[in-house]
């Protein structure tokens, strides 16, 4: 049995949690509620995070719109997704909630606006 | 460059060389000030105890007490006609034992030689003047003609002047060579070469370099460091006048000053250095900031430190002034070694050098001189009325870039605009003190880069601090 | 010279929320003054999620967190001026601000909430020995620079401090191709939340270095490298301990300082420890009808702790604005900070006029563990929750209840402290 010592970042009392992995057998012990033990199971199987970034905005005062994606994607898929994000440019207005990428790194999670952005003036 | 020959060059954009400039345009002569960096005041002149000495500490009848005793006469009439800040606060010299008196005594009687108003006050007195002078302190000598001036306030008038009154300007050029030929001299730099009939050497901790290029009686001219620590306004009240300390058994002494701008200074150490571009600050000279102001005044809030400097001091070896023509490099002038009390001293070295310059060209004085300055604008310090009326005027000196300044949009553009526009922050801060408060500009930065983007047309990536190599960012997203 | 019922200096989260509480406590005639383009405050450039779990039961990012604030305030028509800079405030809550639109206005207020936030210490109030460059930036300032402006600072960086700012700023960096190389902190412990050094330091293998800090900056022009040196148990550097790093630029994320210029004008009583003005169980200042909450009164972790201190800084704004007589405060009772409870918010408690019950707001000194929070009522032992981390980073709480004052007739200190188990 393997065990591993992980910081839940479900919220900010980031507890220490203790994962003891016994093959498909997954047990969580050390947090104050569920998100911390669907963190740590999901954490040691197949990690994810909610990615926070900007793309340009054209037609606004400001020159960056800020996004995420609608929903944590895996680990290893961030900086696909980064670079993705990066190629993007939106015109204002926008919208929070405005779908940025649909699919974004082949996730099939979506990119969405986080800031509403009134056209210039 | 140019075909042209310049009458005269003066090497240097410091405090002296732009003193100088500014008398040299009073006369009917061709003139450039040829600077290294991107803007005046960018060595020794922007980075100083901002003192304008009474006149009572160098030795009598050398240069520098005499230029010290003439420029402090005169700064008070160049203060109104240019329009930067000075202010006569007086200077007190602290002596905390008994048998250091003699020495206190001896200083009394070097001022009086000097021809400066001196007098002795016992510690009680000082205390009485100085409410947070140390109860160590039993007398100090008192110079009510000691004041506090900005350093860049004072050079940056003295060449706006000058520019106004036809001088150029040549930044960003470095002088690597000089060349005789058979109508005086070229100029060797990294932007091609300068003729010129005349030089005038104000290149501060470089004067050695420039001089030696001519001449065979050579210069040497050692980086003296001091570093300094500014305190916030909230300090600046703590106290009124200039503090020194008798050089004694505490060693070299550190001074304590509030400052034009509202702040209280200390410093300086006094560390020679080799590289004349070392202005780093260290830990330990720091350390002996705090440690030896202490001993002058109590309380000192160094809690409310905004931010620590360094500066070099131009030291020659035969310790004075070197002032006049190179004997072996006719029309050649040097005005180099210009250490403490230089500040002071500029507005008579400017005088001086002027007349010794022109003198040999016989030249004429202009009729249209234009003898004052229009200073920046300060909206912070007008009243309420005056304040609103400049708005209405320019809605753009309603909108605060810089809170811990009060420095609006307007000024800032007032700055880039103006004869020898701010190009760099550096530029802008020493103009309109934007950035020079308790946040240090962390708020009014990228506003600041904005509004010179805007006004100058330079890019915001190739917006800098001060010379090119300091690009404030990496890249556009 | 117009006067209002409540004027609210400050459009960030803190005054949002203090404006809002005070309209649905039943004052209308009142006004936000922003002195930025946008209501929001800082969190328009706090792009990363993490925001509102306590308030709204859900991760919101920055601007999103801001959005629903705003929205309220626009749907309840509170008004608002932007680009509005209070230039002053007079003990008689006569309000100087400028703006582009408008000039120079006085206007006066029955009541006053100052929501002003805070600012980031800069590298001069560090000492930090060496060239003074262009690249060493406060990290709010190069978080601005890129969320907002769209301008990248540097590629090779090192951050001193790690702050929550500090700590953002190394993923943020990272994630648009820059190399942090380290993370310096002077002291033992990491001063950001520990669900930040995790999802922004380890995700990208980026060292953190406890009881670190910069001794050296190089570089004349741009920043070219730093010296980080281990520092002992005064935070003074060991020699031998150097390491250089080459970097073209330093992020500093040292510590928040309250914005109170405007404060100390209207001549309150300060806080050597907050840095905000001392204030009572309603979080009034010492200048009646002068409110204080968020960052400016003292600096928080959580932005939902700033809007709930807000909203009860607005409420309380607006009972003053409508109660005719003020009642005078008739027996005020002080909070004492001790053994390693380093202040408290409030500082003093008008015990017969409180509300039902007050929360008392604090940060300790230290990490502890295995410490008790106790609360004395001249000496008495009232309460005690043991805690099994207690961290400086982290602000904690105790709720005093009216109730509790009952049997305390002459009660005349409240210490709250930590203790051993």
């Amino acid at each position: 049995m393997e065990t591993k010592n992980l910081t839940c970042i479900g919220c900010p009392m980031g507890c220490s949690l203790t994962v003891s992995i016994d093959g498909e057998n997954i047990t969580v012990a050390g947090n104050t509620c569920p998100v911390g033990a669907n963190y740590a199971k999901k954490e040691v199987t197949n990690p994810t995070r909610v990615v926070t970034s900007s793309v340009r905005v054209n037609g606004a005062d400001i020159a960056r719109v800020s996004v995420k994606t609608a929903c944590d994607i895996p680990k290893n898929k961030i900086f696909d997704c980064m670079k993705e994000i990066s190629a993007v440019e939106m015109t204002a207005p926008v919208c929070i909630g405005d779908v940025v990428i649909e699919n974004c790194a082949g996730t099939g999670v979506a990119v969405i606006a986080t800031k509403n952005v009134p056209c210039a003036g | 460059m140019t075909d042209i020959r310049y009458d005269v060059a003066v090497i240097g954009g410091g405090v002296i060389g732009s003193a100088i400039a500014r008398e040299l345009s009073r006369y009917e002569l061709s003139v450039c000030v040829i600077e290294k960096e991107e803007d005046v005041c960018s060595g020794t002149s922007k980075a100083n105890s901002a003192i304008v000495h009474a006149g009572y500490d160098a030795k009598p009848g050398s240069k520098k007490a005499e230029r010290n005793v003439k420029g402090n006469a005169m700064m008070g009439d160049l203060a109104r006609d240019l329009e930067f800040e000075f202010k006569r606060n007086g200077s007190l010299v602290l002596c905390f034992a008994d048998e250091d008196m003699p020495k206190l005594g001896e200083l009394y009687q070097r001022g009086l030689k000097n021809g400066v108003e001196v007098s002795i006050l016992s510690g009680d007195e000082v205390r009485k003047m100085e409410p947070n002078i140390t109860k160590e302190v039993v007398a100090a000598l008192w110079a009510p003609t000691g004041g506090i001036v900005c350093p860049f306030g004072l050079t940056i008038a003295l060449a706006e002047n000058a520019a106004d009154n036809g001088v150029e300007f040549i930044f960003n050029t470095a002088v690597t060579d000089i060349k005789k030929d058979a109508e005086g001299y070229v100029l060797v730099t990294n932007n091609g070469e300068i003729k010129t009939k005349a030089v005038v050497n104000a290149a501060g901790v470089y004067a050695d370099t420039i001089h030696n290029m001519v001449s065979e009686k050579k210069l040497h001219i050692t980086p003296r460091k001091g570093d300094y620590c500014l305190l916030d306004k909230e300090a600046g009240g703590h106290v009124s006048a200039t503090v020194f300390q008798l050089p004694g058994k505490y060693g070299k002494g550190i001074l304590v000053t509030p400052t034009v701008h509202g702040n209280l200074l200390l410093g300086p150490t006094a560390v020679d250095v080799e590289d004349k571009e070392y202005t780093a600050t260290t830990a330990a000279e720091i350390a002996d900031v705090v440690k030896k102001s202490a001993v002058s005044v109590k309380d000192i809030p160094y809690r409310l430190t905004i931010t620590s400097f360094s500066g070099l001091r131009a030291h020659e070896d035969g310790d004075d002034f070197v002032i006049g023509e190179v004997a072996d490099a006719p029309m050649f002038f040097d005005a180099a070694g210009i250490e403490s009390p230089g500040l002071s001293s500029a507005p008579a070295i400017g005088v001086e050098v002027a007349e010794l310059v022109a003198g040999k060209f016989d030249a004429k004085k202009k009729e249209n001189f234009i003898a004052k300055r229009k200073g920046f604008v300060k909206l912070a310090e007008k009243s309420f009325e005056e304040r609103a009326a400049k708005i209405k005027e320019n809605p753009l000196y309603g909108v605060i870039v810089c809170r811990c300044m009060d420095v609006s949009e307007g000024e800032i553009v007032d700055a880039i605009h103006r004869t020898l526009g701010a190009r760099s922050l550096d530029g802008i801060k020493r103009r309109v003190h934007q950035g020079m408060g308790r946040c240090q500009a962390g708020f009014c930065t990228s506003k600041t880069m904005e509004i010179l983007s805007r006004e100058t047309g330079i890019p915001m990536e190739k917006i800098c601090k001060n010379s090119t190599g300091s690009e404030m960012l990496s890249r556009k997203m | 010279m117009k006067q209002y019922d409540i004027v609210v200096i400050g459009g960030g989260p803190a005054g949002l929320a203090a404006a809002i509480s005070a309209k649905k406590a039943g004052v209308s005639d009142l006004l936000i003054l922003e002195r930025d383009a946008t209501l929001g405050g800082i969190l328009n450039q706090c792009i990363h999620n993490g925001f509102g779990l306590h308030t709204f039961k859900e991760e919101l990012t920055g601007p999103e967190y801001a959005a629903r604030f705003i929205e309220q305030v626009k749907e309840m028509e509170v008004p608002y001026k932007l680009g509005a800079m209070v230039l002053s405030i007079s003990p008689e809550k006569v309000i100087t601000y400028m703006s582009k639109t408008e000039g120079l206005v006085q206007i006066s207020a029955k009541a006053i909430v100052l929501a002003m936030g805070c600012r980031e210490r800069p590298r001069g109030a560090l000492n930090i020995p060496g060239f003074r460059p262009a690249g060493i930036y406060s990290a709010g300032t190069a978080q601005r620079l890129m969320n907002i402006e769209g301008y990248s600072v540097g590629k090779e960086v090192v951050i001193l401090g790690s702050g929550d700012i500090g700590l953002i700023m190394a993923r943020r960096m990272t994630l648009e191709g820059a190399n942090v190389k380290v993370v310096a902190e002077l002291m033992p412990y990491s001063g950001g939340l520990k669900r930040n050094i995790v999802q922004c330091l380890n995700d990208f293998n980026i060292p953190l270095k406890l009881s670190h800090t910069v001794v050296g900056i190089d570089g004349k022009d741009r920043i070219t490298g730093v010296t980080i040196a281990e520092v002992d148990a005064n935070r003074q550097p060991i020699p031998g301990t150097e390491i250089h790093y080459d970097c073209d630029t330093l992020l500093l994320s040292c510590g928040l300082i309250p914005e109170n210029e405007l404060t100390r004008e209207i001549g309150v009583e300060m806080n050597r420890v907050t840095s905000g003005p001392n204030v009572d169980d309603k979080l009034q200042t010492g200048a009646p009808g002068v409110f204080a909450c968020g960052n400016v009164l003292h600096v928080h972790d959580l932005v939902d702790h700033v809007s709930s201190e807000a909203a009860l800084a607005g409420e309380n704004a607006a009972a003053y604005v409508l109660a005719e007589n003020q009642t005078e405060k008739t027996h005020k009772v002080t909070l004492k900070a001790e053994n390693g409870v380093r202040y408290t918010v409030p500082q003093t408690i008008d015990v017969e006029n409180m509300r039902d019950s007050v929360t008392v707001r604090f940060r300790v000194a230290d990490i502890y563990h295995n410490r008790a929070i106790s609360v004395y009522y001249d000496g008495q032992k009232i309460t005690s929750r043991k805690k099994r981390v207690l961290a400086p980073g982290e602000m904690e709480q105790v709720v005093l209840k009216k109730s509790s004052f009952a049997e305390y007739p002459d009660l005349k200190e409240i210490v709250i402290c930590t203790e051993e188990v």
